[in-house]
């Protein structure tokens, strides 16, 4: 116990066991610079996650750009009756569907259509949606008015209702028509994010010191707004690309999706259903290709989030 | 070492010799991706029944951590490794949590920092006082109403019963301190934890909520805690002093007799460069009479040639470079529907500046001092009257004018986490202004680059850091280096040191002092702090209200303060009348 006039006593600490640094804020210069970008990435590296997600996306996208590659045996010529929803035998692990083709040269082969439809309508929202939520965002006032109206209108219509309707009175339906379609309902909510995000990076003080250092507006949108508003359109498109996917493939089923030539997981759900209590497998396939697919978009999405949310990064 | 007494043992206790707070040896760390670091080494702290005590120093040197650890409430992987804290005869660190939970808030009250956001923005202020009564069983059912009206009124809200019913955000910031204080005094508890209660309000509010806390304290017989950087603040209301220095105490004892006499290096250079009443200005090399004792960035050589180019320049003439007169500015404010209301920020101001000397523009929130700056560096339309740099109606340029007038009025605000673009560098942001105005080619701007990190005392190896890595100093610093690239002749320096703790504010303002004396700039410096003003300004002008109530040299406003507003001003400064021993 310490004696009462110890308390009342001035104390100083020995000078040795607490060295005063000569310098105020100095610069630790053994540091290694890192940037927002550079920290995400570091954020993301250390996350099995996304290796494990980014792997599979790398291989889904060989898979269709090159679906030779991966089987020899054609998806649907050569097909004959007598194999119909047959189980698997050697050279066709997965058997074959009703009409006696192929069902792992199907998947593969199916592949292209249903990510060039993801890719294409993220493209597509992902700069209508930045272009006109960074104007209305930026400029406000009846620009922002009219742009965020015009968002309302088509935010109220379901994709794929809208597209549904859409689609029966289109004469054509090439992947860039769907993905044109899904787009023109989808870009409102990549807008109104966009929106957001310029609204109060716009606020932000530096964009008011490049003000008055002389910079322009709209080179301060460019600049300055657009690259850190950016991040939560990033993460949303990462997403979005898994549902349009699964909207292609929605389509399909339904069978006003790409056209009856063309290979697709959609419609090979769709004309698997009809044979499903006799062979499961064959609907079983193409679904569970479409699900992996949608699923490590989905990983790669939260991996982006998390890195890029400051919020969740000071919390580890 | 006694864990479990009686409440009557306790109380028994406490009327004798044994101090109510008493912490040995306490070690806090926090555990992060690079491993454990340690946050509090090894502190002593003894707090008597009754007694008030401030914790002394500045960000990052353990002083919150220490008070957090006391009730508990340690952030995220933060751990108590080593020590004791002996509450009332019981030690805090082994309480289990059940009875810690009683503790807290019943028997040791806590007012956060930030009013602001510690007060929960959907539940109305009566409901909050009245769950705190009742998670602290002081009363229940109608009693606690009747009690959270009763602590209400001892906070000082006048009108207490029928503002129960109002949000926080129909409160301003005093109130909601007065709120926060009336909770954590609302069981009168034996101790009271202040953590920087005032540091985000204005002066002569500060002044009225620690008045009252005062009050509150010593009719209760209340232990007061501060923790506080207000070195001002802790000598007029705590009798103890800790001082803190990376998690470790560097000085304690009496406070008066501490900042008097501070023994300690560290101590000595706080208090040193505290900024008070009693400080002069800050002077550079151009007086080289008073460098000696009064220039704490210790610039060692004087360089004659730049004195005698700074005696030429004071000989001559002054010559007016900036002149306001009769600006107002109104804003339209929304009123929901079609209607507006006017709301005057600034009222028919009109004050001058020389060149090469700074004035500063003083007031408290919402007097329309930041509202000027932004009208001198035309971020904001002018409504009436009319401002002129060198001669030139500003509010009239355009186009190549006006790039003209941006080269020359440049900024610095007070964020130094708001102002510099986190995904740009050093380089880059420093060199933005030498682009946009399409100064030189690549390598010319690279070397500028350096070379204006060489005059705001920064390593030229920064360039390529991002803000993120920089402290707030720093950063202030690379706002500073941005608003030099384009050699301007005015910089408005909006709260640009209010941010920064006392040391590191210090070493910017001397930076200022030098850079004026070697670049014949002209200053105008808005800031709350008159603390400050003394140390850096020629001219003062004092607002309230939007409008101008006295304008002086600095000497003549400290002085002999001719308004009342400006006397309360002064008077309500923390430890206005104490003699820092320097």
């Amino acid at each position: 116990m310490p004696s009462s006039t110890a308390r009342t006593a001035h104390f100083v600490a020995d000078l040795d066991e607490t060295p005063v640094t000569t310098t105020i804020d100095v610069v630790d210069e053994t540091q290694r610079a890192r940037s927002t970008w550079g920290d995400a990435w570091e954020s993301m590296r250390r996350r099995p996650l996304f290796w494990f997600s980014s792997v599979l996306i790398v291989f889904i996208l060989v898979v269709a750009i090159f679906p030779d590659l991966f089987s020899r045996v054609s998806p649907n010529t050569g097909c004959l009756l007598p194999d119909s929803n047959s189980g698997p035998e050697a050279g066709h692990p997965f058997g074959f569907t009703r009409q006696g083709c192929d069902v792992y040269s199907r998947v593969v082969h199916g592949a292209q259509a249903s990510i060039l439809v993801g890719f294409l309508a993220t493209a597509i929202v992902a700069v209508l949606g930045v272009v006109v939520g960074a104007l209305a965002g930026f400029y406000g006032g009846f620009l922002d008015g009219l742009l965020s109206r015009v968002a309302d209108i088509f935010f109220a219509i379901p994709t794929v209702l809208g597209a549904i309707v859409l689609i029966s009175v289109l004469p054509d339906r090439t992947p860039l028509v769907i993905a044109l379609v899904l787009s023109l309902f989808a870009w409102p909510q990549i807008a109104r994010i966009m929106r957001g995000a310029v609204l109060s990076a716009k606020s932000a003080d530096y964009v008011m010191a490049s003000t008055a250092l002389g910079v322009s507006r709209f080179r301060i949108l460019l600049r300055h707004v657009l690259p850190n508003a950016i991040a939560p359109v990033i993460v949303v498109c990462t997403t979005l690309l898994g549902t349009f996917i699964v909207a292609e493939a929605t389509l399909s089923f339904l069978g006003i999706g790409l056209p009856p030539g063309t290979m697709s997981w959609g419609a090979d759900i769709q004309q698997a259903t009809a044979s499903i209590r006799t062979a499961p497998f064959v609907l079983f396939v193409p679904s569970a290709a479409l699900a992996l697919t949608v699923l490590s978009f989905l990983m790669l999405g939260d991996v982006v989030r998390d890195a890029l949310d400051p919020k969740a990064r000071a919390r580890r | 070492m006694t864990q479990q007494e009686t409440a009557p043992a306790a109380t028994a206790r406490r009327a004798g010799a044994a101090p109510l707070l008493q912490i040995r040896g306490l070690e806090v760390g926090f555990r992060t991706q690079g491993g454990f670091v340690p946050a509090v080494r090894g502190v002593d702290i003894t707090l008597e029944s009754g007694g008030t005590l401030a914790i002394v120093g500045e960000s990052g040197s353990g002083k919150s951590t220490t008070a957090q650890s006391i009730i508990g409430l340690l952030p995220g992987t933060g751990q108590v490794t080593a020590g004791e804290i002996m509450f009332d005869g019981r030690d805090l660190t082994k309480l289990p949590e059940s009875e810690l939970q009683d503790v807290r808030g019943r028997l040791i009250g806590y007012v956060p920092q930030d009013p602001m956001s510690n007060l929960n923005p959907v539940w109305n202020i009566g409901f909050q006082v009245e769950e705190a009564i009742k998670a602290n069983n002081v009363a229940q059912g109608r009693a606690a109403r009747q009690r959270t009206i009763e602590v209400l009124q001892e906070a000082g809200l006048r009108d207490a019963g029928s503002r129960l019913k109002q949000y926080p955000h129909q409160f301003s910031g005093g109130m909601r301190q007065r709120v926060l204080i009336g909770i954590g005094l609302s069981s009168r508890p034996d101790l009271l934890i202040a953590d920087e209660p005032t540091s985000a309000l204005d002066v002569t509010v500060q002044k009225t909520i620690l008045d009252h806390l005062d009050t509150l304290t010593r009719d209760y017989g209340t232990s007061v805690l501060f923790i506080t950087h207000d070195l001002g603040l802790a000598v007029e209301r705590a009798e103890q002093l800790v001082v803190m220095y990376k998690g470790r105490v560097v000085e304690a004892g009496p406070s008066r007799e501490i900042l008097a006499n501070p023994l300690h290096p560290y101590t000595q250079r706080l208090v040193a460069a505290a900024p008070s009443l009693a400080s002069r200005r800050i002077q550079s090399a151009r007086r080289p009479e008073t460098t000696r004792h009064l220039d704490i960035s210790a610039v060692g050589s004087i360089d004659e040639a730049l004195i005698a180019r700074a005696d030429a320049r004071e000989s001559a003439p002054a010559k007016e470079l900036i002149r306001v007169s009769d600006v107002s500015k109104v804003y339209r404010i929304r009123q929901g529907g079609f209607r507006h209301t006017e709301l005057k920020a600034v009222d028919e101001v009109s004050f001058g500046i020389d060149r090469g000397t700074t004035t500063a523009l003083v007031g408290e929130s919402g007097s329309g001092k930041s509202t000027v700056a932004k009208l001198v560096l035309q971020l904001e339309s002018i409504t009436s009257g009319s401002i002129s740099v060198d001669g030139k109606d500003v509010a009239r340029l355009k186009g190549k004018d006006l790039l003209d007038f941006r080269r020359r009025v440049q900024p610095v605000f007070q964020d130094p986490y708001g102002s510099l673009d986190p995904l740009y560098n050093v380089g880059k942001t420093i060199a933005e202004p030498l682009e946009v105005h399409d100064v030189g080619d690549a390598t010319s701007r690279r070397a500028r680059v350096r070379e204006l990190l060489d005059q705001v005392a920064l390593p030229t190896s920064m360039v390529d850091r991002y803000p993120n890595e920089l402290s707030g100093g720093q950063r202030q610093r690379i706002a500073i280096a941005r608003a030099l690239a384009l050699k301007p002749d005015v910089i408005v320096l909006d709260e640009a040191v209010s941010a920064l703790d006392v040391l590191v504010q210090g070493q910017v303002l001397n930076l200022l002092t030098d850079l004026q004396a070697e670049l014949g700039l002209t200053y105008l410096f808005i800031t709350h702090d008159l603390a400050v003003v003394r140390l850096i300004a020629d001219n003062v002008c004092v607002m309230q209200s939007g409008r101008i109530v006295e304008t002086a040299t600095t000497d003549e406003v400290f002085d002999a303060p001719k308004t009342e507003y400006t006397k309360r001003l002064l008077e309500a400064i923390p430890g206005a009348d104490f003699q820092f021993g320097r």
